[in-house]
């Protein structure tokens, strides 16, 4: 896997983290995943990842088996967002496959047989739809998807079901935190029929001050027209008050938001030892130092690449002693400090 | 026992009557309280009509209503026609009110579509939202309705 971050410069990086489309699909003729036998399940993974893909994707999926995978390597596949908390902890027959360099995830078997997933950074959430639909569609040239004349495709839970297809962004709100106002940003998100989610979802902290937006209907209107509201109305309104709240938290109490900035930097760089969470949400105020121009030295690229390193099982990754907990802090804390130019081997004055 | 008062040219007589002798003189007596009775009818009613919702089962997948209702997932694509009229109920009430899919359909059921069933289903809904002086859902479903009729009709053999 690559910890590259393919980053466009001029895709409302400031607060649109990543878009994700996930939808979700189940297979004709078969229980759903929650009340098939496990020799079914086996078929339905022997159906998914046999099934010819045609033109659109030559080279088919990478598929990852989750019952063979070891608990750090899903651990990894949760940290990049690929796979949902439930599905890396469950024991069912299972399995993901990866395409487009990794822009493209597919469980099956999680709650439905399929959960098609494409997640790109920014705010390229065309991109992130058309590439989804296109394995959709490729999938269904060789397979029936339950489909009901009434209910659209039919999903485990009736909240999918429908287009079954839920578009999301994980947006970064610092300011709209700090200013107290996210809580009335998440009441009138409710309002508008959207959940708002922690940094790995459902039931999950917005740690960082980063959160999952995405719609709860998927009943009663076309693909392009939840993908026009979310794309057109929803997600350049909340990039707007967060943008306001910077502005807002800037005019009338900069000192305040100067000093958290740049004592996240000054303890990213002294640090000897880091916990997940304390890098998590230091890194998160320097990003929102970088975009609102207190920071130059650095990039957002930057920042989001020591995020997704500082988890602990892609520092595991980096460094097999870090899967301790203990030594994960030390080895955090240098990975930082050697990130933003403050390491040199044999000097610990730094 | 049953107390008997008499007024009578002015003159007050109480008669303290055993049930006996009550219904001999053609008092009704009840035996348990009618607030009980009612009680007691209400909570047959309420949990037989119940029993019967949570013991209705999927013809397919053998799920229970009663499951469902625990865990809020389906067994099976059957399921979603096995527990109507309920199921109505609960995905309208989940997807804000509304009625029916209206984005894409499978290539191989286009034009195929078993829409006539669907208008049926629709039209039957209106009615019992009317009965029911649900205005604003009748509305709604009436708008689905409309909108089944204009959306594009599958492509018929030109004729010559």
């Amino acid at each position: 896997m690559s910890d590259q971050t393919d980053f466009n410069s001029n895709n409302d990086n400031d607060v649109v983290v990543s878009v994700r489309i996930r939808v979700a699909r189940n297979l004709a003729g078969f229980p759903f995943t929650g009340r098939a036998s496990d020799s079914q399940r086996q078929e339905v993974l022997q159906m998914v990842t046999h099934a010819p893909l045609g033109g659109a994707f030559p080279d088919g999926l990478a598929w990852v088996n989750m019952t063979q995978a070891s608990a750090q390597e899903r651990q990894l596949l949760v940290e990049r967002h690929l796979v949902s908390k439930h599905f890396a902890q469950s024991t069912l027959p299972r399995a993901l496959g990866l395409g487009h360099g990794e822009q493209l995830g597919v469980m099956v078997n999680e709650e439905d047989h399929l959960r098609i997933q494409s997640i790109f950074p920014g705010f390229r959430l065309n991109e992130a739809f058309d590439l989804a639909r296109s394995f959709d569609q490729a999938l269904e040239e060789t397979v029936d998807f339950a489909f009901h004349q009434r209910w659209g495709y039919l999903t485990a839970c009736p909240t999918n079901v429908g287009c079954g297809i839920r578009l999301g962004a994980m947006l970064h709100l610092p300011a709209l935190r700090y200013s107290g106002e996210i809580e009335r940003v998440k009441r009138a998100a409710k309002d508008l029929h959207l959940a708002v989610r922690g940094y790995y979802g459902e039931g999950t902290d917005a740690i960082g001050n980063f959160y999952q937006v995405s719609n709860q209907v998927t009943l009663g209107a076309s693909e392009e027209e939840l993908l026009q509201h979310f794309r057109d109305e929803v997600i350049p309104k909340l990039i707007d008050y967060e943008r306001t709240a910077r502005q807002m938290l800037l005019e009338k109490n900069r000192p305040l938001i100067e000093d958290k900035v740049y004592r996240a930097r000054a303890t990213l760089k002294v640090a000897r030892l880091l916990g997940a969470e304390e890098a998590t949400k230091l890194l998160s105020t320097l990003r929102f130092g970088i975009s609102s121009g207190l920071l130059h030295n650095l990039s957002i690229e930057c920042v989001e690449q020591l995020l997704l390193q500082v988890q602990p099982a892609h520092l595991a990754q980096i460094d097999p002693f870090a899967a301790e907990e203990e030594k994960g802090r030390l080895s955090r804390a240098i990975l930082v400090r050697r990130a933003l130019g403050d390491y040199a081997e044999g000097n610990p004055e730094i | 026992m049953v107390h008997e008062v008499v007024i009578q040219n002015g003159n007050k007589m109480e008669l303290h009557l055993c049930a006996e002798h009550a219904a001999a003189k053609g008092y009704i007596l009840p035996t348990v309280p009618v607030t009980q009775i009612l009680k007691q009818f209400a909570a047959t009613g309420k949990s037989l009509k119940a029993q019967k919702a949570a013991a209705r089962c999927c013809e397919a997948c053998g799920l229970t209503f009663a499951e469902f209702r625990q865990t809020g997932r389906f067994g099976c694509a059957t399921c979603y026609d096995s527990f109507m009229p309920s199921v109505a109920a609960i995905i309208e009430r989940a997807q804000s009110g509304a009625v029916s899919h209206r984005g894409r359909t499978p290539k191989r059921i286009e034009g195929q579509a078993d829409r006539a069933a669907v208008r049926r289903q629709l039209i039957k809904e209106i009615e019992s939202a009317v009965a029911a002086e649900q205005y604003e859902r009748a509305a709604s479903l009436q708008g689905r309705l409309h909108q089944m009729g204009a959306e594009k009709k599958p492509p018929t053999e030109p004729t010559t």
